[in-house]
């Protein structure tokens, strides 16, 4: 079975912790990608899934069997790196067999195996060239070819489209997305790009200094927040994070005192569970209902800047209690600049964090 | 107008923009610095070729040929190869006949001696090298800092110390004992120059092969050596011309046997008491070029790419 597990990994680097006690499993034929910005410690978890890291502790798991101890070459994996590695002296059609080298082919064999991924790959014409020969757009296919033409135990990519321009990046997204369902191997990915994570994962596990916060489905990690950074993280553009004073609960309304002014909003039951304490709400720029009218469950604001997105526009505003929003409204719908905003939170799209910045939820 | 700048560009008079091929004027200038550099080998193989008379004639003879005429005669020589002969066979009391002067050994001793050891060091130190790079020790640069304090000291001062060693262990004057000094001395330079290398190289793609099934050897192997072909051709020519122009070490632990080119060489020219011969001297150095020469160029390529590696980022 093609199955990857980790379990309570941990590297440090000397002093530094890059990955602390890092769970997570994936499932023959699912596809995880790991979340999170520069230096969270998602490559080096990657790395040492693929034995070129050590870990300081915990397992490693590859087709139910522990591999922490198990060089690379001996682990039957397969994987693209960020910056392709291919073997700069060697032809592409050599570069595509060169995994090939571990099952011990005849040269027909080998030869037709090649074939096959360069057709798939659309890269029977270039097998001759040197890698200093090809496109930018190749290379990455012939990274994707290479890691494929083996029957490995799982895939790994390293940030497999950091490279490409956005046309590129966009095709070969799809791409790979459909190389890999006909596969059905364990695949994890890494990415910084929020977008490649909600396209191509089953699942996302979203990193942040060596911590995994939240794995869940494209779905649950943008719906579901489990906290702050999540939430902050996931979702262009971002979501309107603001801090208050939660005063009570009544009725399924939560009133908050933010800078002294009081907002009645809609919430969460569980937030009935939280005392008077600090929280922070969270609403996306899209779970907004602009209304005529102010009214208590309302905030008010004035348009500052308009960025028009093509299909919906962004709008930031200054509201009346001090703070910046940021909020999206259908292209149709047209504003001006220093024009007044009551904007209505949608309750189903309302976060509410405690202290320690953890979602409140039923 | 753009008729006349079209046939200005043609005869190579180009505005100076860009990355163009530099025109005939600057072409022209460089080769004149060139010559003015080569001028010195020129006229050694010039004299090479030289009768005896003319050799030390003065004013020099400068040409082979009167070029159509353009050369007045007194700087002409008549190009003999007798001087050639001389080199390996010639008489030593006037009148006598020729007997052979052990120069075609000298040249076997100079090029098996200079290729054994570079070959040797290069081996040796590409491994050692490579180890530097990828598997550091503690204090690593300390390691690197000691084999490059074998380089730090002139020749003349660690001589002493190398001949009373060659004697005790009864090397003086073999094979092996010169071939393994040079090696030693080659080393340093070759684990410092193929590090280099091997440091510029990007490990993905030694973790890729690793990934994809490859030892620690195949990785070298197969993946790092075909990338430092060109470091190894540098490192290959460099050490070839230190070693093959080596003459302080050569002189006093090369016996009769294993004498080198370039101690038989002072040897042929002061000996006899007939003053230096200058003509014998040239032959034999122009012969002493040809096979660094024919290394280098057929290693330039490689060369060039070896020298300047590493200096843009690719």
């Amino acid at each position: 079975m093609s199955t990857i597990e980790i379990k309570k990994l941990t590297k440090n680097f000397g002093d530094f912790t890059a990955v602390r006690d890092a769970d997570l499993s994936v499932k023959a034929g699912e596809v995880v990608c790991l979340l999170g910005p520069s230096g969270c410690g998602k490559t080096t978890t990657l790395r040492m899934i693929a034995g070129l890291e050590r870990a300081t502790s915990g397992d490693v798991m590859i087709a139910g069997q522990r591999m922490n101890e198990l060089a690379p070459e001996k682990r039957n994996i397969a994987m693209v790196f960020q910056f392709y590695a291919l073997y700069p002296a060697l032809t592409i059609g050599q570069n595509i067999a060169m995994p090939l080298h571990y099952e011990n082919l005849s040269k027909e064999e080998a030869d037709a195996r090649v074939m096959k991924v360069a057709k798939i790959l659309h890269l029977t014409d270039v097998l001759d060239r040197m890698p200093g020969q090809v496109s930018e757009g190749e290379k990455q296919r012939i990274a994707v070819a290479r890691a494929i033409v083996r029957d490995p135990n799982c895939f790994l990519f390293d940030e497999p489209l950091s490279r490409l321009d956005v046309e590129l990046r966009h095709s070969m997204r799809s791409q790979i997305k459909e190389v890999l369902q006909g596969l059905s191997k364990a695949t994890v990915i890494v990415t910084h790009d929020q977008l490649e994570a909600l396209t191509m994962a089953n699942r996302i596990a979203i990193m942040r200094e060596g911590i995994i916060e939240q794995v869940g489905s494209p779905h649950d990690v943008f719906a579901k927040p489990v906290n702050v950074f999540v939430a902050s993280f996931i979702g262009t553009p971002q979501m309107n994070l603001v801090e208050g004073d939660l005063k009570g609960f009544d009725d399924g309304r939560a009133s908050i005192s933010i800078t002294g002014h009081d907002l009645d909003i809609i919430v969460d039951p569980a937030v009935s569970r939280l005392k008077a304490s600090r929280v922070t709400v969270g609403i996306r720029p899209r779970a907004f209902l602009p209304v005529s009218d102010r009214g208590s469950d309302t905030i008010s604001a004035e348009v500052e800047l308009i960025e028009p997105m093509g299909a919906e526009t962004l709008i930031h505003a200054r509201t009346s209690i001090g703070g910046n929003i940021r909020v999206v409204i259908p292209r149709e719908k047209r504003l001006k600049i220093g024009e007044a905003l009551h904007l209505k939170p949608d309750p189903k799209q309302t976060h509410v964090f405690d202290e320690q910045g953890k979602a409140v939820r039923a | 107008m753009a008729n006349t700048i079209s046939i200005l560009e043609k005869l190579g008079f180009r505005k100076a923009s860009g990355v163009d091929e530099a025109g005939w004027g600057r072409t022209l200038f460089v080769a004149a610095v060139s010559l003015i550099y080569f001028l010195p080998v020129l006229f050694i193989i010039f004299t090479a070729f030289k009768p005896q008379a003319s050799a030390l004639s003065v004013p020099p003879t400068l040409s082979p040929t009167s070029l159509f005429g353009l050369i007045p005669d007194q700087f002409v020589f008549s190009p003999t190869l007798e001087n050639f002969g001389s080199v390996f066979e010639r008489s030593m009391t006037s009148g006598g006949a020729p007997e052979p002067t052990g120069f075609d050994r000298y040249f076997f001793n100079s090029i098996m001696i200079a290729s054994m050891s570079v070959l040797l060091a290069l081996i040796i130190g590409t491994l050692a090298a490579f180890g530097f790079s990828r598997y550091p020790l503690k204090g690593n640069d300390t390691y690197l800092f000691i084999i490059l304090t074998t380089r730090m000291l002139p020749a003349i001062v660690v001589i002493i110390p190398v001949i009373l060693m060659f004697r005790v262990v009864g090397l003086s004057g073999s094979y092996i004992g010169i071939i393994m000094l040079y090696t030693a001395f080659n080393l340093a330079f070759t684990i410092w120059m193929m590090k280099s290398f091997f440091d510029e190289l990007s490990l993905d793609v030694e973790d890729a092969a690793r990934i994809d099934g490859s030892t620690g050897l195949r990785v070298f192997f197969k993946i790092c050596l075909p990338q430092v072909v060109a470091g190894l051709a540098a490192t290959f020519v460099f050490g070839l011309i230190l070693t093959w122009n080596e003459f302080l070490f050569a002189l006093l632990l090369s016996g009769p046997d294993t004498r080198t080119v370039p101690v038989a060489m002072n040897q042929a020219v002061s000996s006899g008491g007939r003053g230096t011969d200058w003509t014998l001297l040239a032959a034999i150095e122009t012969l002493f070029l040809i096979p660094v020469f024919v290394v280098t160029f057929f290693l330039q390529n490689h060369l060039l790419r070896g020298v300047t590696f590493g200096t843009v980022k690719r």
